[in-house]
Parts: C-alpha cells; sequence; structure tokens
C-alpha cells in the first residue's frame, strides 16, 4: 500500500490509551455526581496534573511534555470521550486561560503562574465575554487605569467558564481608548480585594463546568500582571482564538461521534414492529448520513490542525473547521435523540446529554455568525 | 531479580466488538486497542517488585502485529525496563508460548508474570504452555504474590475458594483480576519511554513456525435473552427450575 496522511502516530496512540485509562478510572465512574454537583473536585485537576495531562502542549521547563498538536487533540478526545462536555470544558479552561501567559508573559508571570496550574494545583480561566456583548470583543467596557505600579479595575464579566473555583482570571480589560487598539490582558487573582464571584449560573449544558459571573469594584492589580504589551490585548485575543476554535471543532466531532456510536448499539438491541430498528431503511440510512458527516468534518479538522502543526495561519480554515463541525453535530445530536425515540429524551441515555451540551459549541469560543464573519472577511468581502 | 512479563494487544475492553459480515471474526475496522486488562496487572505486579527492590530488571515481551510496539512502549512508561517485540499476527497460543520459551530460555527470568487470559481469545493457555515447555512452577489466576527466599508464594483465586501454592524460582504467575489495581502511565514517562530499548525480532529468530494448529470454522454473535417472567410464588419458581429449565432435579 502506498503511504498516506496519518495524523496520529504511535506516540498519540500511547497518549490516547493512557488517557483513556485515566478517564475510565478517573472520570467516567464520577461524571452523574459531578453533572448534579454543577463542579468537579479539585482533586480531579491534581490528579489530571500529577499524569500529565494537563501539560500536554504546554513547555517542559513549566512542567509541560512540549506542543504537539495531534497529542493534544488524542488526549482532548479521549477526556471529551467521558461523555460529559461540562467535564471537557472546566478541565480544560487553561487551555483558553494560560496560551496568553506561556506566549506573552514576562519570564516572571510564567514562572509563577504556568507550573502551578499545569500539576493541577491551580485553577486558571479565562474571562473576555461582558453582560454588555461577547462577540463584539473590541468593544468591551471593563477598565483599568494605571495607578503607579497598580492598575485600578472596574467592571464586569459573565459566563466564564471555571469562572467560580478558579484561583487564575486572564481577564481582557480596557486600558486605552475606545475600539480594539485599547485592550490589555491582565492576570487577576482569585481574592484580591473588591473582585467577586457570583455564584454558579444555571445552564441548558455543561452542568459538570462551573460558570460564573465576575464583579471588579476598584480592584488592584499589579502592573506586572499585565500579559504581553499594553493596549496590545486584541492581537493575543484574537491569536488565542484559533487553539480554542479548533479545540471546539475536536470537541463537537467527539460529541457527533459518541452520539452515532450510542445510535449504532441501540438500533441493533431495540425492537420495533419485530424487528431490530437496525433493520428500517429510513434509519440505516439516517445513521449512513450521520457517519459521512462526521467523516468529512474529522477529516478536515484534523487538516486543518495539521496546518496549524505546521506552523501555517489558518484563520480562515479554523473557523470554517468549527462551524461545519458544530453544524455536524448539531444535527447528528438532534438525530441520535430521534433514533433513540423516547428514551432519548431521558436523562439516563447518553444522547440526551450529548444534545444538550452540543448547543454551546457554535456559540462559545466566536458564535456561528462570527465564524461567518471571519471567513467573509478572509474572503476579501 | 530479572522478571518477564508478557503483554498482548487486544481490542480496548469497552468497546462492544461486532461480529464480522463474513463470520471470521469479530470487525477491528477502526476498532480502538489496548493492553489486554489481566497483562496490565501483570506489569502492574512486576512494576511493584521493582519498588520493593524484589526485581531488579524488568522484560516486556509481546508476540503480536507491528502496532503492538504500542503496547510495550505502554508497559515501558509504566516501569519497564526494555522490550521485545516478536512480530507474529494472529499467533496462536502454542505458537505464542514457544517463542516466549525461546526468549525464556535466553533471558533467564527468575519469575515470569503472565496474564491469566486476554479478552480476545480468552483461550486462558499461554501461562500453562508455557510453564509446560520451560518446566517451570505454575501458579494460576494470582490474587497475591509474594517472592522471598528463592520462592514466591502464590494465592489462587480457585472455584471453591483461595489456594495458596509456593513455588521454588523461576516460577510462572498468572494474574487474576484482583491482583492489584494498575496505574496509568505519566505523560513524562511516556515521553522518557521513548528512549527506552525496544528490540524488534521474528518467530524465525526462535525457530518457532506461527502457522495457525486450529481453524475458526465460525463466529456468530450470541442469541439475545428473550425477556423474563415474573413468577407469583415460591413454589412456582421451584417447579419451572425443576420442569421448564431443568436445573435443579
Ligand atoms: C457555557 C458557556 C461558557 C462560556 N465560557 C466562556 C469563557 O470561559 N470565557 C469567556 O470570555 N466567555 C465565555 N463564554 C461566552 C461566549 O464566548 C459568548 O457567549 C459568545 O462569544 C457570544 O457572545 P454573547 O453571548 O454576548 O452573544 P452576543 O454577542 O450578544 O450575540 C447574540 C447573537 O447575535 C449574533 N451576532 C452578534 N454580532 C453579530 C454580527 N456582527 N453579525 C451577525 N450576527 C451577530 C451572535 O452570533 C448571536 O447569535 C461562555 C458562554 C457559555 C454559554
Ligand atoms: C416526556 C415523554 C412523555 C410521554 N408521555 C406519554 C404518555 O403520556 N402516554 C404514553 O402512552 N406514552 C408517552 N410517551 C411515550 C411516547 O409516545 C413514545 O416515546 C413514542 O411513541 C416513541 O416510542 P418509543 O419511545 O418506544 O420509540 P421507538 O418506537 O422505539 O422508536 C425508536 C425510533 O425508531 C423509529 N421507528 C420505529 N418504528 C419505525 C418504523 N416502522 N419505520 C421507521 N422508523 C421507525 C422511531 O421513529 C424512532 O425514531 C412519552 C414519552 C416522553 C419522552
Amino acid at each position: 500500500m502506498p503511504p498516506f496522511q496519518q495524523y496520529f502516530g504511535e506516540t498519540q496512540n500511547i497518549v490516547r490509551q493512557t488517557v483513556r485509562k485515566f478517564v475510565q478510572q478517573e472520570i467516567t465512574p464520577f461524571v452523574n455526581e459531578w453533572e448534579e454537583a454543577g463542579e468537579l473536585p479539585r482533586s480531579l485537576y491534581e490528579k489530571a496534573g500529577a499524569a500529565g495531562i494537563l501539560g500536554i502542549g504546554y513547555p517542559e521547563e513549566f512542567g509541560g511534555s512540549g506542543f504537539d498538536i495531534f497529542t493534544k487533540i488524542a488526549a482532548s478526545e479521549e477526556i471529551m470521550a467521558c461523555g460529559s462536555g461540562g467535564v471537557a470544558a472546566s478541565l480544560g479552561s487553561l487551555d483558553i486561560g494560560l496560551p496568553p501567559i506561556v506566549h506573552w508573559g514576562s519570564p516572571e508571570l510564567k514562572q509563577r503562574i504556568c507550573p502551578d496550574v499545569i500539576a493541577g494545583r491551580k485553577i486558571q480561566c479565562l474571562a473576555i465575554t461582558e453582560p454588555g456583548g461577547g462577540s463584539d470583543v473590541a468593544s468591551l467596557r471593563t477598565r483599568a487605569i494605571r495607578d503607579g505600579d497598580h492598575y485600578i479595575v472596574n467592571g464586569s464579566k459573565t459566563f466564564i467558564t471555571s469562572g467560580v473555583n478558579a484561583d487564575y482570571y486572564t481577564v481582557a480589560v480596557r486600558t486605552g481608548g475606545e475600539g480594539y487598539g485599547g485592550i490589555s490582558l491582565l492576570l487577576i487573582e482569585k481574592g484580591t480585594p473588591g473582585f467577586v464571584v457570583s455564584k454558579k449560573l444555571k445552564k441548558m449544558g455543561w452542568w459538570a463546568s462551573d460558570t460564573a459571573e465576575l464583579f471588579f469594584q476598584d480592584v488592584r492589580v499589579p502592573v506586572a500582571n499585565l500579559i504581553g504589551q499594553e493596549n496590545a490585548g486584541f492581537y493575543v485575543i484574537m491569536t488565542n482564538f484559533q487553539m480554542e476554535r479548533l479545540n471546539l471543532a475536536v470537541m463537537a466531532n467527539t460529541t457527533s461521534q459518541l452520539a452515532l456510536n450510542a445510535c449504532l448499539d441501540y438500533v441493533q438491541e431495540r425492537q420495533a414492529f419485530g424487528k431490530p430498528l437496525a433493520k428500517f431503511q429510513v434509519l440505516r440510512h439516517k445513521l449512513a448520513e450521520m457517519a459521512t458527516q462526521l467523516e468529512a468534518s474529522k477529516e478536515f479538522t484534523y487538516r486543518v490542525a495539521a496546518k496549524i502543526g505546521a506552523g501555517e495561519s489558518v484563520v480562515k480554515e479554523v473557523s470554517m473547521a468549527k462551524n461545519f463541525a458544530t453544524s455536524v453535530s448539531d444535527r447528528v445530536t438532534y438525530d441520535a435523540v430521534q433514533v433513540f425515540g423516547g428514551m432519548g429524551y431521558m436523562r439516563e441515555s447518553l444522547v440526551e446529554r450529548l444534545y444538550r451540551d452540543n448547543r454551546i459549541l457554535a456559540i462559545g469560543g466566536g458564535t456561528y455568525e462570527i465564524m461567518n464573519e471571519v471567513i467573509a472577511k478572509q474572503m476579501g468581502l | 531479580m530479572k522478571v518477564l512479563v508478557a503483554v498482548k494487544r487486544v481490542v480496548d475492553a469497552n468497546v462492544k466488538v461486532r461480529v464480522a459480515a463474513d463470520n471470521r471474526g469479530v470487525d477491528l475496522t477502526n476498532v480502538k486497542m489496548a493492553m489486554n486488562p489481566f497483562c496490565e496487572i501483570a506489569v502492574e505486579e512486576a512494576v511493584r517488585l521493582k519498588e520493593k527492590g524484589v526485581a531488579t530488571e524488568i522484560l516486556v515481551v509481546a508476540v503480536g502485529p507491528k502496532e503492538a510496539q504500542e503496547q510495550i512502549r505502554t508497559a515501558l512508561a509504566l516501569g519497564a525496563d526494555r522490550g521485545i517485540l516478536v512480530e507474529a499476527a494472529d499467533a496462536q497460543p502454542l505458537a505464542i508460548a514457544k517463542i516466549l520459551k525461546a526468549i525464556v530460555d535466553q533471558e533467564k527470568p527468575g519469575l515470569v508474570i503472565t496474564g491469566k487470559q486476554s479478552i480476545d481469545g480468552d483461550n486462558n493457555q499461554v501461562g500453562q504452555m508455557l510453564a509446560a515447555l520451560t518446566g517451570m512452577g505454575q501458579g494460576t489466576f494470582a490474587s497475591e504474590v509474594n517472592v522471598a527466599d528463592g520462592k514466591v508464594k502464590v494465592t489462587r483465586e480457585i472455584d471453591g475458594g483461595l489456594q495458596t501454592v509456593e513455588l521454588k524460582l523461576p516460577a510462572l504467575v498468572s494474574t487474576d483480576l484482583r491482583l492489584n489495581e494498575p496505574r496509568y502511565a505519566s505523560l513524562p514517562n511516556i515521553m522518557k519511554a521513548k528512549k527506552k530499548p525496544l528490540d524488534i525480532k521474528a518467530p524465525a529468530d526462535f525457530g518457532v513456525d506461527v502457522a495457525p494448529r486450529v481453524k475458526t470454522v465460525k463466529v456468530e454473535a450470541p442469541a439475545a435473552r428473550k425477556a423474563g417472567i415474573k413468577v407469583k410464588t415460591v413454589e412456582e419458581l421451584v417447579a419451572k427450575l425443576k420442569n421448564e429449565a431443568k436445573v435443579i432435579q
């Protein structure tokens, strides 16, 4: 056979098997409990840190295992295979909050923050969205005014993943004038006077993830906590979005895969009109279409990932991958509930949770419409 | 003491396998593979013996396809020192036992640990065959293993309860489910394991013919279980067990 592009090699496969074992042992048995609790125990972060899972994709000097995009994807797919998007989102909140520090933080800030987060001793999150709007990042209103060697921060953030339990918050603030040129990122620590975290927000899905609203009233943040250059935050945020969008595409594909697998088992077991559901052509074709859509989405996402891994800029393609993957998962999770009939509406069915958890994927990390705006702009429109 | 552990690449225990369309076996296309769970227990036991200072070197051996390197590397990441892959897809128990015997002759381990069976064929044969071929004593279905003074004491899970046997080293132990709870490898150890030695051999290197001795005629899914019924009284239950199920007299 002539060789063809293989995305996952031996190391990625071993990491996949190891993460799968971790998930089977440390996550899957507790998913229902955590879904009801609305949060993850801190010990899970510590265990995942000790196993090196949180460190995938981060530099070795901070306790990570180095960057390899398909190792990261293999691990993300296996974590999502626990069947709870909320677990994946909150355990993975460091992957949106920490990269700005890793890439743009001062050496002192990196040394102080990264090792603890990668080891699971501290929880990291990212806070961009505000009650006044999330899509229009350039208009954010949380203010940071310089006062000697501190910034004084006033404003609020909302829908922040891991926001209740986090220790470290990478927060987008306005340090300059209107528009995208006046935005900076600050690391704000839990417990800083004037910084208040609301109770957990109640959500349609992602129940195991703690989502919070944050309030800042005259919060004094040391200038040393500035991530990157003052007023250059918008660029950092947009760069950071690339990996987040890829991760969301991977999450959508894994969601579709889990839903499809559940259906494949169910149609063999479930009988109607004296034969297994698998024998009805209308259902066989439904499953064939779900599988086809997913296959195309996975291949496209991996292709975009391979380009990112090779250092190419794929702003347009990664937005396309996210939109494609989430439209597929919207349809596949809808169809999966349908195939399960009344059982698909019951909380005891995996597809019921997948259906709810999936809905956020076309909203978070940039909405479907915003992705289309990005794509259109890249097309010169 | 050198410990030799045999590991096998099999379908992941959590995968629901389906019979292949041609009824020659189960469909393995795009199915997740992993180390056989009983072999994981074997590796874990060896690593614990090393941590206790009883074992000084752990050699992992797999007989399987090229991809079984992944399972050897996983064992290396868990704490084994070096590995040997004998490339032979679909080798049957006797051929595997003969290959392992040749390696035992070369390596002279003080203890060999295998899983009691692999969850693909559920044969439960390799350990016993290897013990017979090498003349080592065997302690199968181990739920406890203690090595001291040139002997290994093995608590075995048998139908009637627990049996303890004492074997002179070198000996063979096959693991049962309750022997230990295997750990998972850590990412840094997976990266380090890339540098540990792994030799690749062929069955011919050991003069073993792996041609199958057993032919699979047909593989079928088990018949679906019929719905149960509720009985009203104990008498009715006993009568049904006697007259219909014929399981009591
Ligand atoms: C569970 C959950 C977790 C989240 N986690 C985080 C987090 O960790 N950190 C964080 O910062 N944020 C987080 N968010 C916020 C998320 O990123 C925002 O919800 C998202 O960016 C959309 O912003 P919005 O909710 O303000 O919607 P809006 O911006 O108000 O948009 C409303 C609608 O208008 C559309 N729209 C807006 N602008 C345009 C336009 N120019 N053209 C066409 N249509 C447009 C949108 O597509 C959408 O359909 C999370 C949200 C949820 C629900
Ligand atoms: C919240 C809730 C409330 C309910 N309330 C009531 C109630 O008050 N009273 C009551 O009696 N029932 C009630 N039901 C049950 C409901 O009517 C059934 O769930 C529904 O009729 C589907 O049956 P099923 O769940 O057994 O699915 P199944 O019959 O097992 O169907 C599974 C899938 O197979 C498809 N399928 C089945 N047969 C064929 C075929 N021949 N050709 C093609 N596709 C086929 C179905 O369309 C579906 O997609 C309720 C269900 C729910 C979830």
